[in-house]
């Protein structure tokens, strides 16, 4: 019995001006797992975020949230319904304290209607997710302007803030970035942890080896097309992935 | 030989410090430090029309008209990040309403009044509304054309009294309502500001002005919030525009002025954007100054544009916050 | 048949309005505010040089072009330069530099000033007469516009494709970091297109104005506009604002025979509301409402 994809997106395509930025890219996400992105520089993978989370309008092609037909709804009502994206360049309220930051989600309808009302002290809850996602609360972190925050606490925030939403799926735009090593094996337990809670993931990523200790199912992009699906160790011996990434070897 | 370099360096005092959560209740110079500004504040604007004559009392009330307006413009600017470049569309939008509710169906001030600023408020929320959704720039530009497209279009469709404008309308009972009416309605609405930019809503418009996809990525319906803030805006400004309308007892074209565009932007960019109070500091420097120069004609306009854009580029933090971060903090000369 | 003329003619001087104001937006980024005033200030320069100090009419149009240019730069220099990257300071500080020239423009008395106001001031048609065209009679001037239209134009197009300036223009216009990369300088390029549109605006108006008077009013109803075209047309399109200019220029025109002169405010400002509710971005804008920025 196949099981029904949380996510399915059919034949996208987006052009900008005469740029081809996603053609044609088909595939599903299925509920509980973390299905990984991987493609070169300019493949077109945050362009597919957004054509899948609502900011940009995708020209041809189908996106379906749990069946229900979501291609070019605003970003606001795709994030209520439970799919929720990391912004790759990060901006945080710089002027709030990081847990005012999460003021925002805990204001959606989607929080609203799950909490059945009034969220209750929703500083409290701020505080509990952000200790959730390793702001030491002891240390005063989450009190911390979220500006000066260095870069690990700022991606963590932006989990904080997708998880703000009780979310059903995180699409994650190479949160790896920027960190040093150490700083992304402390993001891996949180990562699973959030698996386990049932979240499901797809990981826009760089960091291959950071990202195949996580995904069981890997899409690989290239301009703009998907060009490999399967498990990590397969795609990466594809022909087509090594040229992308690597180049033709030149004879002789 | 190493040069010795200095810099500024700026401590929050120790009684701010101290007053920061509940323990400034804990003493009396505590709260005294504390309420003293409010105090000042709200004291100075109370007891300030008892010492002038009935001339500047008169310009006092069009102090408090053009306070209102900055500090709508202040908090959509920084708090929202809507530069509103058309406040005049408000005045003319409450006082065209009030003056007509009063002029053609009799209703008294005391009614013509809140409905004229509700009415005008829903109306200019409306006329804003397509242009919510766009960019920041747009909302620039069509606040900006639409004191002037009113003006053209009343000539054009010759209604509401076209070029002559009605007169002989009621006007408020005596000087005294007129001063306190419009103060009050400054207090009330710099403290209902003060009080909403740091409850949930007003943390959300922030948020949408340093950074609206990530809040539309939080759930939140962005055009609506921004809506909300319009609307309160406008609330405030088509208050002024009705209050103004029953302050002279007529209404014409004059309402939608630019200097009821121009002036509450210079009044915030001297008084210090963000503040809220530092508008209203603002207005009520610069229309007695104003006001002084009557005979000059234009200049006036030159003149808050100048300083407008001198403090923007020299002194972008204007008054208010200077004085405030003096209040606040000391400075000293550190070696370096 | 005439308003296929009129309306034409309306149309050119739209775009000539707008030209200068879209390059600015295009590739500074800053909405210049103060372009009425400048095309309003040229027009009153070219008048000075002409009637107070007797110069010849084309010296004085070279003379007033060179200053508006200058004072584009200027107005960038010492004012845009500082604040750029605060858009809500930009914009304020625009707004003011144009109410300053335009109502400065209006001063009485101070030093003998006499005002700009009232329907005395005018400039003279480059060439006086009509001539029939297509059974219309259709004065020299309102042709020299439309024939100017099409100069301005094309000199643009081939500047900005042939020439280095040109294309760093167009440069900063498309991608401005991947411009600064490559080694253009966006101050200077801003500093130049301001210079240019300022200059633009005031060769709209020594064209333009010969038709009519010279009024300060005049500075608020070109900025309006400017404003429009650019909106109706999508904000830094240039093809759009050209098509903007013609709808809007054939729209009026066609109201005006209908419903008689006045009706044109309310033409446009329904064409505007129209654009913003059903297509947001402008005709042919390139630019989505609320873009995705990286």
């Amino acid at each position: 019995m196949v099981k029904e994809p949380v996510l399915q997106v059919k034949g996208l395509h987006k052009a900008f001006g005469g740029v081809q930025a996603i053609a044609n890219v088909s595939f599903s996400l299925y509920e509980g797992e973390v299905l990984g992105v991987i493609g070169p520089n300019g493949s077109g993978k945050t362009t597919l975020v957004n054509l899948i989370t609502g900011f940009v309008r995708p020209d041809t092609g189908e996106v379906r949230f749990r069946g229900k037909n979501i291609t070019g709804i605003q970003p606001h009502k795709i994030a209520n319904l439970g799919l929720t994206r990391t912004f790759q360049v990060m901006r945080p309220y710089h002027s709030l304290t990081a847990f005012k930051n999460l003021i925002v989600p805990l204001n959606s309808p989607r929080v609203h209607r799950t909490r059945g009302g009034k969220l209750g002290d929703r500083d409290a809850v701020a505080i509990d997710i952000l200790e959730e996602v390793g702001f030491e609360r002891d240390a005063r972190v989450p009190y911390k302007i979220a500006g000066s925050l260095p870069l690990g606490y700022l991606k963590r925030l932006e989990l904080a803030r997708c998880m703000a939403l009780r979310p059903e799926v995180i699409i994650c735009d190479e949160i790896f970035s920027g960190l040093s090593m150490s700083e992304i094996t402390s993001l891996v337990p949180l990562l699973e942890r959030l698996q386990l809670d049932g979240i499901t993931l797809m990981m826009i990523e760089h960091r291959l080896r950071e990202l195949f200790r996580l995904t069981n199912r890997v899409i690989v992009m290239n301009f703009g097309a998907k060009i490999a699906e399967g498990l990590p160790e397969e795609v990466l011996q594809d022909p087509g992935v090594k040229k992308a990434y690597l180049g033709t070897e030149t004879k002789g | 030989m190493a040069e010795r370099e200095r810099r500024r360096r700026r401590l929050d005092r120790s009684i701010k410090v101290r007053t920061g959560g509940l323990y400034a209740l804990s003493s009396w110079s505590e709260m005294a430090y504390l309420l003293v500004p409010r105090v000042v504040l709200i004291g100075g604007l109370l007891v300030l029309p008892l010492f002038v004559d009935m001339y500047w009392q008169r310009v006092l009330c069009s102090a408090g008209i053009y306070a209102l307006l900055a500090v709508g413009f202040d908090f959509l600017a920084e708090y929202v990040g809507l530069v509103c470049l058309g406040g005049a569309f408000f005045i003319g939008a409450g006082g065209y309403i009030s003056g007509l509710l009063n002029a053609h169906f009799g209703l008294h001030p005391f009614f013509s009044i809140p409905i004229a600023t509700v009415a005008g408020a829903i109306i200019s929320t409306l006329v804003l509304l397509p242009c919510l959704r766009l960019r920041g720039i747009y909302f620039a530009i069509i606040s900006f054309m639409f004191p002037l497209f009113a003006v053209y279009i009343i000539i054009a469709l010759n209604v509401f009294g076209s070029t002559e404008g009605i007169s002989a309308l009621d006007t408020l009972p005596n000087i005294w309502t007129e001063i306190y009416l419009i103060f009050a309605a400054v207090i009330l609405a710099l403290f209902a500001l003060r009080r909403l930019v740091n409850e949930d809503i007003g943390i959300i418009l922030k948020g949408i002005k340093d950074n609206d996809q990530s809040v539309r990525a939080s759930g939140i319906d962005i055009t609506a919030y921004k809506t909300r803030a319009v609307f309160i805006a406008a609330l405030i400004g088509c208050f002024g525009g009705a209050y103004l309308s029953h302050l002279y007892g007529w209404l014409g074209l004059s309402l939608f002025a630019m200097d009821f565009s121009i002036l509450p932007i210079a009044a915030t960019v001297l008084g210090g954007m963000g503040s809220l109070v530092g508008p209203v500091l603002g207005a009520f420097i610069l229309t007695p100054m104003s006001e002084a120069l009557r005979g000059f004609g234009q200049l006036r306009v030159v003149l808050y544009c100048l300083i407008l854009i001198a403090f923007m580029v020299y002194k972008p933090e204007g008054l208010m916050n200077f004085l405030e971060r003096k209040y606040h903090q000391f400075e000293a000369w550190v070696e370096v | 048949m005439d308003i296929l003329i009129y309306g034409t003619v309306n149309s050119v001087v739209f775009a000539l309005i707008a030209v200068g104001f879209t390059l600015v937006y295009g590739v500074a980024r800053v909405p210049n505010f103060a372009h009425g005033s400048i095309y309003v200030l040229v027009g009153f320069l070219t008048w000075s040089f002409v009637n107070d100090f007797n110069l010849h009419y084309a010296l004085a149009i070279l003379i007033s072009l060179i200053i508006a240019a200058l004072l584009g730069l200027i107005i960038y220099r010492f004012v845009l330069m500082r604040l750029r990257g605060m858009p809500t300071s930009e914009i304020i500080s625009s707004f003011a530099v144009s109410l300053i020239i335009l109502e400065g423009l209006r001063m009485q008395g101070i030093a003998g000033f006499k005002g700009f106001i009232g329907p005395f001031y005018m400039l003279q048609p480059f060439i006086e007469g009509k001539i029939s065209v297509l059974g219309v009679y259709v004065d020299y001037q309102r042709l020299i516009i439309i024939g100017a239209g099409l100069a301005v134009v094309a000199l643009l197009w081939l500047f900005t494709r042939y020439t280095k300036t040109g294309l760093s223009l167009r440069a900063i216009a498309q991608d401005e970091r991947a411009a600064m990369m490559l080694g253009v300088n966006s101050d200077r390029t801003a500093m130049i297109s301001l210079a240019i549109g300022s200059a633009l605006a005031g060769l709209a108006a020594v064209i333009i104005l010969p038709l009519g008077n010279v009024t300060a009013e005049a500075g608020y109803k070109v900025l309006i506009y400017a404003l429009a075209v650019c909106i109706i047309g999508g904000l830094g399109s240039w093809a759009g604002a050209v098509l903007a200019s013609f709808v809007i220029g054939f729209a009026m025109k066609i109201s005006t025979a209908l419903f008689g002169a006045l009706w044109e405010s309310v033409v446009l400002v329904g064409t505007i509301i129209l654009i913003l509710l059903f297509k947001p971005s402008g005709l042919l804008g390139k630019q989505k409402e609320l873009e995705e920025r990286v």
